[in-house]
């Protein structure tokens, strides 16, 4: 037997279904007994890297515009792919010009944009970036073990 | 997944700005045209409630700080009230709180 359950959603790459996307990987993180934290850092993870394939990817042909989710289910994590067909882009050179906003920025140096990549490193524990035909992020996140025996617990009561 | 603003002059004249609902890539834009359409020359002192946002990830905190700016251009100060605990981890992680004045919901 396989060792993990494979879900796949292919979205239109329009932002009305971001939140879809989200839903349904909280609804398979719930499953699986992530703690409402984890959950939540998942909802985000998921549409800071849908709503990137979205905004960034795709230049025309809007016939061919869509995104695939990926969900493989573990006993003990969730690994997530987000992939377009688009416009590629280099994954360590924007990486180097996103993070953290700094308290002694100027006002008119923050930026309003760009904090997505970063979410996703800070909230997931493992990410990964494919750039060949289209950019493919992949991130996993481990159910902690007292989560897993929390939940067990709970199972029995 | 809807989200709702209301905006209101106090009678201090400060700008009491109540947001609910979900902020994401499809609600943003919204929120964007409704926060920068406000007047912020006419008082120095812009309040946004949060307690009944239930989501945000970067696109709002994309719009909150294009309307911190706004704010700040015009000689005001922004306070961001109602966090709830994962709004504060966002703005904590993001290091938007040593920039934005927060106060976490009661």
């Amino acid at each position: 037997m396989r060792e993990f359950d494979y879900f796949e959603m292919r979205i239109p790459s329009k932002t009305q279904y971001v939140g879809v996307a989200r839903l349904t990987v909280s609804g398979l993180a719930s499953r699986l007994g992530f703690s409402y934290d984890d959950i939540e850092d998942l909802k985000i993870a998921t549409s800071e890297a849908v709503t990137n394939a979205i905004q960034h990817a795709y230049v025309e042909d809007e016939e061919k515009q869509e995104v695939v989710v990926g969900c493989a289910v573990y006993e003990d994590k969730l690994e997530i792919m987000v992939a377009d067909y688009g416009r590629s882009f280099e994954f360590e050179e924007v990486k180097e010009k996103v993070g953290p906003y700094h308290e002694e920025t100027e006002v008119e140096f923050i930026r309003e944009g760009g904090l997505g990549l970063f979410l996703i490193e800070s909230l997931m524990d493992e990410v990964k970036v494919l750039n060949e035909n289209g950019v493919t992020v992949f991130m996993t996140k481990y159910v902690s073990r007292e989560q897993v025996n929390a939940h067990v617990e709970t199972d029995v009561h | 997944m809807d989200l709702t603003v209301n905006i209101k002059t106090q009678q201090d004249n400060s700008i009491l700005g109540v947001i609910s609902g979900e902020i994401d890539a499809h609600t943003a834009p919204k929120l964007r045209e409704q926060l920068l359409a406000i007047d912020t020359k006419s008082t120095n002192k812009a309040v946004l409630d949060l307690a009944g946002v239930g989501y945000m990830d970067s696109t709002g905190i994309g719009v909150i700080v294009a309307f911190y700016k706004s704010v700040i251009a015009d000689g005001g100060e922004l306070t961001l009230i109602g966090l709830s605990p994962r709004l504060k981890r966002l703005f904590d992680i993001t290091g938007l709180s040593g920039i934005i004045h927060v106060e976490e919901e009661a």
